[in-house]
């Protein structure tokens, strides 16, 4: 298993990304599954370096780790903000025309229906988000 | 990395969008969109070379789609399958011309 331990800002969203797409390349991850992947850890990164510390700034830690046998990867976000669990947002409606539609909502969701499961946990201070993907 | 090429000609506005629509490159779009929007009658997203969007990308994307449906029109061609299928999973391919 590999982690980066990074600021959380969004100013690192390029190297959360580039960790993420060398680990995947590096098992020969599907240009769409690399992606997909990229939109959930994107949208999650994002909200922790916009909303888990309000007012100063912490630390954002992502492990990719594969099971081979599974033939999944687990992709795991770790924060020391604030409680927050991001599955609890209700999804937007995705029926609405343009001018009934919302500009915001879409985060959650889209990390939802970009990855297999995810697992929310708080533990000792932390927030732990574990996304699976199917990468066979 | 986002390269945008706008070609304004009247009404008539285009934009071709190369490279990744995300956080970090979306205020980038937003900044070009608003600052030519004013009399366009016909927008026109060209996404032959984009390989990205997130949701950072489809606001910008709506928040252009609301403006458009005042003024005039609005289309987002070439869009790759993996772009197309976001388009579908968010409901945005309802809300936006797609060709």
């Amino acid at each position: 298993m590999n982690k980066l331990e990074i600021q959380a800002k969004v100013e690192n969203l390029e190297k959360v990304l580039f960790f993420l797409d060398t680990e995947l390349e590096s098992r020969q991850v599907s240009t769409k599954t690399q992606m997909q992947l990229d939109l959930a850890v994107e949208e999650l990164f994002v909200n922790i370096a916009n909303y888990s510390y309000p007012g100063g700034e912490g630390m954002a830690e992502i492990d990719v780790d594969f099971d081979e046998s599974a033939g999944n990867v687990k992709v795991i976000l770790i924060d020391s903000g604030i409680p927050y669990n991001p599955l609890e947002k209700p999804d937007p409606d995705i029926t609405l025309g343009a001018m009934e539609r919302e500009i915001g909502g879409l985060g959650i969701f889209m990390v939802k229906k970009n990855v297999d499961d995810i697992k929310y946990l708080y533990s000792d201070g932390k927030n732990i988000l574990t996304l699976y993907k199917s990468i066979s | 990395m986002l390269n945008i090429e706008k070609a304004k000609n009247g009404g008539y506005l285009t934009f071709v969008l190369e490279g990744r629509l995300d956080t970090t490159t979306s205020p980038q779009l937003e900044e070009e969109v608003n600052g030519a929007i004013a009399d366009v009658e016909t927008l026109v997203f060209d996404c032959s070379k984009l390989e990205y969007i997130s949701s950072a990308g489809l606001r910008v994307l709506l928040a252009a789609q609301k403006i458009m449906n005042k003024q005039g029109s609005m289309t987002v061609t070439n869009v790759s399958e993996e772009i197309m299928e976001i388009f579908e999973v968010t409901g945005f391919s309802d809300i936006l011309s797609i060709q």
